[in-house]
């Protein structure tokens, strides 16, 4: 196991190298530049902004130096927040995306596999037609729709909720969780609907019912184990989707998380702070899919052993 | 009062293709320390039967339509949820047929073996007790360091050691009755009778009455008290062992008896031995590995030659080699090392572009018609594609070939434009054959043509073989684990064991004077279908 995550592991650096590269030259081939706005700033004083972020230098100059500040973990200072750094930025946000990303996936694993259980004990009748109906829904709902839905019924007609903020008034985290998790709970409640019949046909569910085990202890100790691999698979990736929707969500119910850092990063032309964004999502996903993959290898005991080799 | 006593069972599938009687009034009773052989073809209703007892069909389709099943005197077919799990697994244990997919492999042996155990509400087992008494069984079945593998999960056992796991857990309760589904028919020869004499031995010891579900007549005659023959849901005949084997009553059972192949090949070969058609010297097939240690030496070091005219049968248990042998002759398996040499012609430098005029003299029968025939292609496609791409025939000409090959194979014409799931099993492996043949080859390695087949209808493929054999002057290597059918269809037969030939001779000296240890220890573990001469075997083999 140790050895399959260092083989990951630096895999993840030629991968990584690509999207620093690609996102380099990307954001410096874009029109415009950081301090291209509106407003006619005079000639001199953009020469000597460019001057002290060393924009003014060759392309490749400023690719290794770049290159060179990732190494040690510097991703430089912000373009458009004079005085602070992409570090410091990204501190100042990820606590609040990770607390955000973390409940949504909390909703949709716990959510989306008890739906998708549930589901798979009487397919096709009632029991699996609902939630299944309710997943569809939730897979084809984007979030811009969901949130200002919820919003309206709970917070605005019910007034159970409040509509905006993160950790201000109490229930706040509850509307926007519920938001982001929303479409990946109806996602893996149709995985795990499907891989549950599938291991619920099987042989060894038979022999577990022949030797009189209770209904509940079949479904929880003997199946649900295989009816979770595709569900833990797809985690790594569901991770990244949460990224990327983190931001929708974030400008809607107002949370100052990472984001809406990002976007509008991409809106100013932030170099330094696409990057660093950039980079730092990037890891994540590896990250995530590498732990997301260990606990499928873990979860499966004839990978977990090594001897799962294919043979002829 | 017989143990359990079944009574006009009826169980119907309600399909969309409306109602299949799988099990239509049927009748039967053992008795404690008895064994009930339930003998049929498959989809008789065998294995519906014994499931229904213990509610384990999938409900719907099934629906049980009427009958009575007392054990012990109580109903099982109308009891509580609660009172059949009280039987399942404690009175009444059941041992499946596929070892390999019937045990949780996300488990360990040991948490499945106790299981039956601590869930039975009357045996209230603490962990620990119940973890010595599964140790106690896993040794009493023959699993060698017991303790130690308590904690193993399946896919570290064999088929042989986890059909041993499973023949513990079902009799770790001490069950009355215990139901046996084709327990034996995944497993090689001389592992099924390990196997069988262990069920024997622990039916003896606990007194248990068993029913045991077999296709297999040499084994059932080993074993059966009573036998029930079943065909299409109903039942043929019952009666004690020695009756329907002796002295049957039904047609059906009488030709159930006549399809066993038994004895000597009785047409005569027309193999030329001075004309050898391939010559195989010092064939080396490995598989893979980063190390000499992950390396699998399917086909070691072989050397032989295959005659024209004759049918070299190959046996040798699973794993042995045999299939990968075959494949490597016609390069469908890689060669690792070695000569194959086709009427003088080096096939293993060709090029696979030289290789294709050679590909139209030598073909293959796999073995499961069900996997090797495209489901997306219509018989009409499957036989037409080998003769257009030879350019044996044109696309004028082709139809009348198709039909030609059909007429050889013994299908209808009309059957041209269907898909193969539309075929039974034997039709497919016609259409398998037809395949095979339409090339006109001289050479043809057929792997277990016949295994995945009934018995009756096996001899039918058997006898279409033969006779396309002769009509064609055909070469085969047939390759098979049943040794029964090697010998009614082989002039010669070879014997291989873990990738090298053991043994080579002439059928019946082979069979009549083994001279490998191992030849004689194959010969020795076949079922007879014969009461008396199987019981005698057996008896002289355990001692």
């Amino acid at each position: 196991m140790l050895r399959f995550a260092a083989g990951r592991l630096l895999q993840a650096i030629p991968v990584l190298l690509v999207v620093i590269t690609a996102t380099f030259l990307l954001v410096h081939s874009a029109p415009g530049g950081p301090f291209s706005a509106e407003k006619a700033v005079p000639a001199e004083v953009i020469k000597a902004l460019e001057a002290q972020y060393q924009l003014d230098q060759p392309l490749w100059k400023q690719y290794v130096s770049y290159l060179g500040d990732i190494v040690n973990g510097n991703f430089g200072p912000s373009f458009k927040y004079p005085g602070r750094s992409v570090n410091e930025l990204i501190a100042a946000g990820l606590p609040i995306t990770a607390e955000l990303g973390l409940y949504a996936m909390l909703i949709a694993v716990l959510i989306g596999i008890s739906a998708g259980v549930f589901a798979s004990l009487r397919p096709n009748t009632l029991q699996d037609y609902v939630p299944m109906s309710a997943a569809m829904l939730g897979i084809c709902m984007p979030s811009f729709l969901l949130g200002p839905l919820l919003v309206l019924i709970f917070g605005i007609y019910l007034e159970w909720l409040p509509v905006s903020g993160w950790g201000d008034i109490p229930g706040d985290k509850i509307l926007p969780s519920i938001t982001l998790g929303a479409a990946y709970a109806a996602y893996i409640a149709r995985l795990s609907r499907g891989q549950m019949l599938e291991v619920l046909s099987q042989d060894y569910i038979r022999t577990a019912r022949a030797k009189g085990l209770p209904e509940p202890l079949i479904v929880v100790k003997h199946a649900l184990r295989g009816g979770l691999i595709p569900v833990v698979a797809f985690l790594g990736p569901a991770f990244a989707g949460l990224l990327g929707g983190s931001f929708v969500v974030e400008t809607i119910f107002q949370i100052p998380g990472l984001g809406r850092f990002y976007v509008q990063a991409a809106f100013n032309r932030d170099y330094t702070m696409i990057l660093g964004m950039t980079i730092f999502f990037a890891s994540l996903i590896i990250l995530f899919n590498l732990l997301s993959d260990m606990l499928a290898i873990w979860l499966n005991p004839k990978l977990r052993h090594g001897s799962g080799a294919a043979k002829p | 009062m017989a143990l359990l006593d079944v009574n006009g069972l009826k169980v119907y599938f309600h399909t969309r293709n409306g109602v299949v009687k799988a099990v239509d009034d049927v009748s039967l009773s053992v008795d404690a320390g008895k064994t009930l052989a339930i003998v049929g073809e498959s989809g008789s209703g065998k294995s519906v039967l014994c499931y229904s007892l213990l509610d384990l069909l999938p409900k719907p389709p099934a629906r049980i339509e009427g009958g009575v099943a007392l054990f012990d005197g109580q109903d099982l077919l109308t009891c509580s949820k609660q009172q059949m799990r009280g039987y399942r697994g404690n009175d009444i244990a059941v041992i499946f047929q596929d070892p390999m997919t019937c045990l949780n492999p996300f488990l360990t042996i040991g948490e499945q073996l106790i299981e039956p155990l601590i869930y039975h509400r009357d045996a209230r087992y603490g962990r620990q007790q119940a973890r010595r008494r599964a140790i106690e069984l896993l040794d009493e079945v023959g699993i060698a360091g017991a303790e130690a593998r308590f904690d193993a999960y399946p896919h570290e056992f064999s088929g042989g050691m986890r059909q041993r796991v499973m023949i513990a857990m079902a009799m770790i309760n001490e069950p009355r009755l215990l139901i046996c589904d084709e327990p034996t028919t995944a497993l090689d020869v001389t592992i099924q009778a390990q196997i069988l004499r262990l069920i024997k031995n622990l039916q003896h010891t606990h007194n248990v009455a068993v029913i045991f579900i077999s296709h297999d007549l040499g084994v059932v005659a080993g074993l059966a008290d009573q036998i029930l023959v079943m065909c299409a849901g109903k039942a043929m005949e019952t009666g004690d062992a020695e009756q329907v084997f002796y002295r049957p009553e039904s047609g059906y059972t009488k030709k159930l008896l006549a399809a066993i192949p038994e004895g000597a090949k009785s047409a005569t070969g027309h193999a030329r031995p001075e004309v050898p058609l391939l010559k195989i010297e010092h064939l080396k097939t490995w598989f893979g590995g980063h190390s000499a240690k992950d390396t699998i030496k399917a086909v070691d070091g072989v050397s032989f030659e295959i005659r024209q005219g004759e049918i070299l049968g190959l046996v040798g248990e699973s794993g042995s080699g045999k299939s990968t042998l075959g494949r490597s002759i016609l390069r469908l398996a890689p060669v690792t090392a070695g000569q194959v040499s086709y009427a003088g012609t080096e096939l293993t430098a060709l090029s696979a572009r030289q290789l294709v005029p050679w590909r139209r003299k030598m073909q293959m029968i796999f073995q499961d018609p069900y996997a090797s025939l495209n489901p997306r292609m219509t018989v009409f496609e499957t036989l037409a594609e080998p003769l257009l791409y030879h350019e044996l025939a044109d696309r004028r000409s082709v139809a009348q070939q198709v039909e030609k090959l059909m007429d050889e194979v013994g299908l209808a014409r009309a059957y041209v434009r269907k898909y193969p799931h539309e075929f039974s099993g034997g039709q497919r492996q016609r259409i398998a054959i037809g395949r095979a043949i339409a090339t006109k080859p001289q050479f043809i390695v057929a792997d277990e043509p016949a295994s995945a087949l009934d018995v009756t209808i096996q001899a039918q493929i058997l006898e279409l073989i033969l006779d396309l054999v002769d009509r064609h002057d055909l070469t085969m290597l047939f390759i098979s684990h049943d040794l029964s059918v090697v010998r009614h269809i082989s002039d010669r037969v070879m014997v291989m064991y873990q990738g090298k030939i053991l043994e080579q001779n002439d059928t019946e000296p082979l069979w009549a004077e083994p001279k490998h240890s191992y030849t004689r220890q194959l010969l020795e573990a076949i079922p007879l279908a014969d009461p008396r001469l199987e019981r005698a075997r057996i008896a002289a083999a355990s001692q």
